[in-house]
Order: C-alpha cells, then sequence, then structure tokens
C-alpha cells in the first residue's frame, strides 16, 4: 500500500500519545516541556503532510507560525523555569504545588 | 515498495524509537539528544514531501535553536540520572494507561478517515518562493504580531530571567 494521509494520520497520533504519556509520566519540569514541543512538532508533522496531500500552502504557513511561537514560549518557559531553580533549587513540579496552599 | 515507502517507514521508526527514549531516558542529557534525533527525523519527513523550507527552518530553530536552549539549562543545572525526581510506579502507569487509551480512542476515530494519496506531483509548493508569495501577501499582519511576540518574549524572559536582589549594589542589575 503506498503511503498515504492516514499513514501520517497515525504517525503524528503516535508521537502525540507518546508526547501525552511523558507529560503525565515525569516530574521534571524540563522533561516536561520537551514533551510538550514533541506534541507541537507531531501537529506540524500531520500539517505538512495535509499540505502535501491538498497542493495546498497555507499549512505550511501555519507550520511556520507554530515554530514562531514554540520559539517564544520555549524561552519565557525556560526563564520561569531557570528563576524557580534559583528559589528552590530543584526543577521538581511537586515543589511546584505549594501554589494550592 | 518505492524509495517513498521505505524512506517513510525508516523515518517513521526512528522517530517513535528516538520520541520513546525521551519519555524513559533517566539521564535529561540522553533525552534531549534523543528529541534532537526525533526533530531530524521529523525534517526528513518534510524533505520527503517536498517541503524543504521547513526541513531547514526545523533543523535550525527546533534542533538548532530551542534544544541547544534546553541543553544549556541542564547543564547549567547541573542535571542527571542521580538527582532525577521519579514519579511512583502506580502513577507513571496511570500515564501510561491514560496515554494509551487516547491513542485507541483517536485511532479508533481516524482508522475510517478516507485516504489521500500523497500526491507526488506537486513539488514546488514548499519552495520558499511560493511560501514567501504567500506568507506576504495573505499573511502579513500575522507575520508582524509575531515580531511583536517575540518582542514581549525577549522582553518578558530578561525580566523573568533577572536577578532580583538588585538594589544591594547599584547598578547590579
Amino acid at each position: 500500500m503506498p503511503v498515504n494521509t492516514t499513514h501520517y494520520l497515525f504517525l503524528s497520533l503516535l508521537l502525540f500519545s507518546i508526547g501525552i504519556m511523558g507529560t503525565l509520566m515525569r516530574r521534571n519540569a524540563i522533561i516536561i516541556f520537551m514533551c510538550i514541543e514533541l506534541m507541537l512538532n507531531s501537529v506540524n508533522l500531520l500539517l505538512v503532510a495535509f499540505s502535501k496531500a491538498y497542493a495546498d500552502a497555507n499549512a505550511q504557513l501555519f507550520v511556520f507560525f507554530i515554530m514562531v511561537v514554540a520559539a517564544a514560549e520555549v524561552a519565557v518557559g525556560l526563564a520561569i523555569i531557570v528563576m524557580m531553580y534559583r528559589k528552590v533549587h530543584s526543577v521538581d513540579i511537586n515543589i511546584l504545588n505549594r501554589l494550592k496552599h | 515498495m518505492g524509495i517513498y515507502d521505505i524512506l517513510f517507514w525508516a523515518l517513521s521508526a526512528i522517530a517513535v524509537g528516538c520520541a520513546l527514549g525521551v519519555i524513559l531516558s533517566r539521564n535529561p542529557v540522553n533525552s534531549v539528544m534523543y528529541l534532537i534525533l526525533t526533530f531530524f527525523s521529523i525534517s526528513g519527513h518534510y524533505i520527503l514531501m517536498n517541503a524543504q523550507f521547513l526541513a531547514i527552518v526545523n533543523v535550525i530553530v527546533y534542533a538548532g535553536a530551542i534544544m541547544v536552549l534546553f541543553l544549556f539549562v541542564i547543564m547549567l543545572m547541573n542535571l542527571n540520572a542521580d538527582v532525577e525526581p521519579q514519579k511512583g510506579q502506580l502513577v507513571q502507569l496511570a500515564g501510561v494507561i491514560s496515554g494509551g487509551v487516547l491513542f485507541l480512542v483517536l485511532l479508533a476515530a481516524i482508522k475510517t478517515a478516507t485516504p489521500i494519496p500523497i500526491d507526488k506531483a506537486s513539488i514546488d509548493i514548499g519552495l520558499i518562493t511560493n511560501l514567501g508569495r504567500v506568507l506576504f501577501k495573505d499573511y502579513v499582519l500575522p507575520f508582524e504580531i509575531s515580531s511583536v511576540l517575540f518582542l514581549s518574549a525577549m522582553i518578558g524572559a530578561v525580566v523573568i530571567g533577572r536577578k532580583e536582589d538588585q538594589g544591594v549594589v547599584k547598578g547590579d542589575a
């Protein structure tokens, strides 16, 4: 069977689920961040696949903007993690649950 | 089975295997390396689908800039496998089950989707001449707004990351 959009749907769904699992499994804030990047990339892959299938360039521009937003997000998020590390000397998200109290 | 299919399956295997390595390895530095490999294989998929510009941007922005930033922060904090916090077995199992259930539900939903063959004829969609024309004709406003977003993200990162005990030593901000 030649490769079609269903293959790319399954692949990006698998990558997205792996990202969800990592987000739920790990306690290190930086690893959770990396899993979010993985999920964003799986969505990018699917957008490019449909852009190719429909011969439409708009989806690739959306991928471009997703990359822009991800870069801005990483800059601010890592700054927050570094600040948190400076205060509590840990990147464990279980330390951060004092926001509850 | 053509060269396209062989490359697709090989790149998919690398992507999924390295994505599993990201969430399973104890050492955060190894996680970053696996994620870089995942991004490279996704870039390979982009090249396979004639999205050359996005492939290059993916390598430069993700594998280059963002992952180096992650690596820099991890090495700044001196994280390794010994100080890596671990969740309990039960919570990890619950995470795997929830992710797996999500996977199964979405799989059942898209299983019957009409497959569209990847059109091998249109090869000039992902070229920078075409993308630049679309970007500066239809997406000028989002493009300009994203520059404002970048500026605010930069200012935000500087403000958040600044040492807060300034004023003790004058001009030490």
